[in-house]
């Protein structure tokens, strides 16, 4: 019979695991990485995903680098100012570095990347690039941005996966989206793009010509296509992989990997990408159109128990719409819901979503995250249970990529889960998903909930053209305190996830940005 | 010998029938034993089997896995038994017009039946599942809709050679209408094949219906054994039991009704000892 034995091959090969095929000795000096799923193409700012943020943070470079506490500091620029009233940016480039094809990097292509290609293709861009009213380049190496307004987010937007500087020479005047070099990307980075084997692996090979002098410290880099989770991990653990980025391993074996003694756990990898795991309400609905039943939620979900057992211990609960890693983040302008069932119930008493003769008070839809059984599939089953102990029924409805974002685009749902990523400002990660001029229907990622408060609009606009850091911070803590008590998400956690490479590699994690620093720095240890 | 005698003269069959019935016993049981359902969540999660109030261990999410099986052995039954029945109920329809009619009928039913055949049953599954959304319906109508070819080819080659016999033949001089001989007439003569390839086809059923569930497109509200595999599959190597007795399961009662298959055959086909 047809059937079973179709079965039977298909499970396995999903076992089937070729880590004996590019299994290489403990001091070669080249690099395996992973990706769960292959990117459409490589032009950076076109699709700025995590995965892309690792292969192409290694091929094109920012203009500035950022430490721990988020300060700037040089790196294709060589030194950069601010005017006093904030409208004026100058930066000095370094003059000795080339793209990989051996043309020279100039003011030209800063100006082409942050006047033009950008704020066109990259979303997160738009925030501070779209501010810019004129650039002048006195000579090849300097650059002035003049802003129509102080743009508060303005340096930040030179973390890496912010700006990545694309070359002009190579894509000005043509079809950013089907420019044939979107697939044989040219950068300044330590590592250049030298072959991509469909349905294998990405290679990028060292850049001799480097401008930073002794890297890159290896030789190339690969990253090895290793569709389903229980690959990912045998690969680490056997060695036949060097390094696994967030999401690579699933949580349920985090300890399992961690406890390796070849391997480096680290938490700190993902500061500056931050993403917060939410669920997202339909506030054109009832009742998450009222604020009571969304706190209701938030005291009926034991988020302390998500985190320490649904999620394995990775991440930490969130209490608002600014991750705790990032700057501007204020614990004590939150309003917080703690885990409290009985208070979920009263709420929803007092706004009148009673519970009928079957105990259910509302029935719903929860649409899932298509994770394939992972971590998400699970935060959605907890969550199911927990809503259904207040008498909140909630129906899992699974999806596919295209439904899920068709769907959340068209609003066309009552609760969907959902991660954002912060970037470093909230101007820039949080904003979009708060104001009411970004509900934009066909478009995911925005303000699909349709939150509406004047007050949060005016908050943000003037966090945004602030000039000095109290400032901001002021709008910012009263941001925190007013969406928090507006329960205007439904924050689980703070993603934090773990980084794990093998200890034969040293400086791998050097900043916030974790892997979309690139690979240059590392050598063997 | 008596039907009964003759299937229970094999130990497979006797075995394969007891097995298949306490499996049915534990499924219709299920909500009276474990009232608070399959998601529940009881404590930490991969605790190992033995442990305290858990005997079969939890799962992933914390959840009991001895109430996730009996609980599974339900969408299992209900997919293979509910879709074995649809797929059952088109194939005789399909072959009985075929086989009796023959010429240009048969000849336009059979490529229907062959287009189905022709394309990969699993592939052509995943689609129709995930074109309907994942649920329990679209499981029983996609499985239903892969398996009643081979119940459609059986029962025309029954037909073909039985529509000619004297007793048909006499049944058309007394002038009966062609879908009172079909059903009263030659149906049951041709049912014995079709009882045999039926219990094998909820084995195949319960098998798709966990390969669907085990690439998450099963009913996402139900918990089978198929999705708890998919489900725990990135906990296999810390907490084999949350993998390894869904998988028993299933392997148990797909074992259990091809004995019963093999022990209907015996029991029903006219040249063993009658």
């Amino acid at each position: 019979m047809p059937v079973d034995r179709r079965v039977v091959l298909g499970a396995a090969g999903l076992l089937a695991f070729p880590a004996q095929a590019w299994s290489a000795p403990n001091n070669s000096r080249v690099i395996n990485a992973m990706m769960p799923a292959e990117p459409a193409h490589l032009n950076y700012p076109l699709l700025n995903t995590r995965i892309m943020q690792e292969i192409c943070g290694n091929i094109n470079e920012s203009l500035l680098l950022f430490d721990w506490q988020f300060k700037p500091h040089p790196n294709l620029a060589r030194s950069f100012a601010m005017s006093p009233d904030g409208l004026t940016y100058t930066f000095h480039l370094r003059n000795d570095v080339t793209w990989h094809d051996g043309v020279k990097f100039t003011a030209r292509d800063v100006a082409f990347s942050c006047g033009t290609m950008l704020p066109q293709i990259n979303t997160r861009s738009r925030a501070a690039f779209g501010q810019i009213a004129s650039i002048v380049m006195p000579d090849d190496y300097t650059i002035q941005f003049k802003l129509k307004k102080p743009v508060n987010a303005f340096l930040i937007s030179f973390m890496a996966s912010n700006a990545p500087m694309m070359p002009a020479h190579i894509y000005k005047g043509t079809n950013f989206r089907t420019n044939p070099y979107n697939f044989k990307p040219i950068g300044t980075g330590p590592f250049k793009f030298a072959n991509w084997k469909r349905g294998e692996y990405i290679h990028l090979a060292r850049n001799d010509h480097y401008w930073r002098k002794g890297q890159p410290g290896m030789d190339g880099v690969y990253f090895r296509l290793c569709s389903t989770p229980e690959q990912r991990l045998v690969a680490m653990e056997t060695g036949a992989v060097d390094i696994a980025m967030a999401d690579d391993i699933d949580t349920v074996v985090s300890s399992r990997l961690s406890a390796h003694p070849n391997i480096v756990t680290r938490s700190d990898a993902y500061n500056g990408t931050a993403e917060i795991s939410v669920m997202e309400a339909n506030m054109r609905r009832w009742p998450f159109n009222d604020r009571r039943a969304r706190a209701a939620f938030l005291h009926a979900i034991d988020r302390e128990f998500l985190v320490k057992a649904i999620n394995y211990g990775e991440g930490k609960v969130a209490h608002g719409p600014i991750p705790s890693t990032v700057p501007y983040y204020d614990e004590k302008a939150l309003v917080k819901y703690p885990y409290d069932p009985a208070r979920a119930r009263a709420l929803l008493d007092e706004m009148g979503c009673k519970a009928g003769p079957d105990g259910v008070r509302h029935r719903f839809g929860i649409m899932m995250t298509p994770d394939g059984g992972g971590a998400w599939t699970r935060i959605s089953h907890y969550v199911k249970q927990c809503l259904a102990e207040v008498g909140l029924m909630a129906n899992l409805e699974a999806t596919d990529w295209p439904t899920q974002s068709r769907r959340s685009g068209n609003w066309e749902f009552d609760t969907d889960t959902n991660s954002y990523g912060e970037f470093g400002d909230p101007a820039i990660g949080t904003a979009r998903f708060y104001l009411s001029s970004n509900i934009r229907k066909g478009v995911p990622l925005t303000n699909l909930q349709g939150y509406v408060n004047p007050e949060v609009d005016r908050l943000f606009a003037q966090a945004a053209v602030a000039v000095s850091r109290e400032e901001a911070q002021a709008c910012y803590s009263k941001l925190q305190h007013i969406l928090s008590r507006d329960v205007a998400m439904l924050w689980l956690f703070d993603r934090l996830p773990l980084f794990y490479h093998n200890k034969r590699l040293k400086n791998v994690i050097r900043g916030p940005n974790g892997p979309s620093d690139g690979l240059g720095p590392v050598t063997l240890a | 010998m008596s039907f009964a005698r003759r299937f229970f003269s094999r130990p497979t069959a006797a075995v394969g029938f007891v097995v298949f019935l306490a499996i049915v016993i534990i499924a219709l049981a299920a909500p009276l034993l474990f009232a608070r359902g399959p998601f529940a969540i009881v404590g930490m999660p991969l605790l190992a089997p033995g442990s305290p109030g858990l005997p079969a261990g939890s799962d992933v999410l914390g959840r009991n896995m001895m109430i996730g099986l009996a609980y599974g052995a339900r969408v299992s039954l209900l997919v293979g038994i509910s879709a074995t029945l649809v797929a059952t109920g088109v194939g005789i329809l399909f072959g009985a017009v075929a086989g009796y009619y023959g010429g240009v009928v048969d000849d336009l039913l059979m490529r229907v039946t062959e287009f189905f055949q022709i394309i990969p049953a699993f592939v052509l599954l995943m689609v129709l599942v995930a074109f309907l959304q994942p649920s329990l319906t679209s499981a029983v109508i996609g499985i239903a809709l892969i398996s009643w070819p081979q119940v459609a080819r059986v029962v025309r080659g029954e037909f073909l050679t039985l529509r000619s016999r004297e007793f048909v033949e006499a049944a058309r001089t007394l002038g009966m209408r062609d879908t009172r001989i079909i059903l009263t007439q030659i149906l049951p003569n041709a049912l014995p094949p079709i009882v045999v390839i039926s219990s094998m086809m909820v084995g195949n059923a319960i098998l798709a219906e966990s390969a669907l569930s085990f690439l998450g497109l099963g009913d996402p509200n139900l918990l089978s054994w198929g999705s708890m595999i998919g489900g725990a599959r990135s906990a296999m190597w810390v907490a084999w039991w949350t993998t390894t007795l869904p998988g028993i399961s299933i392997m148990i009662t797909v074992l259990a009704l091809n004995f019963m298959g093999d022990g209907l055959n015996d029991a029903l086909n006219p040249r063993r000892g009658r």
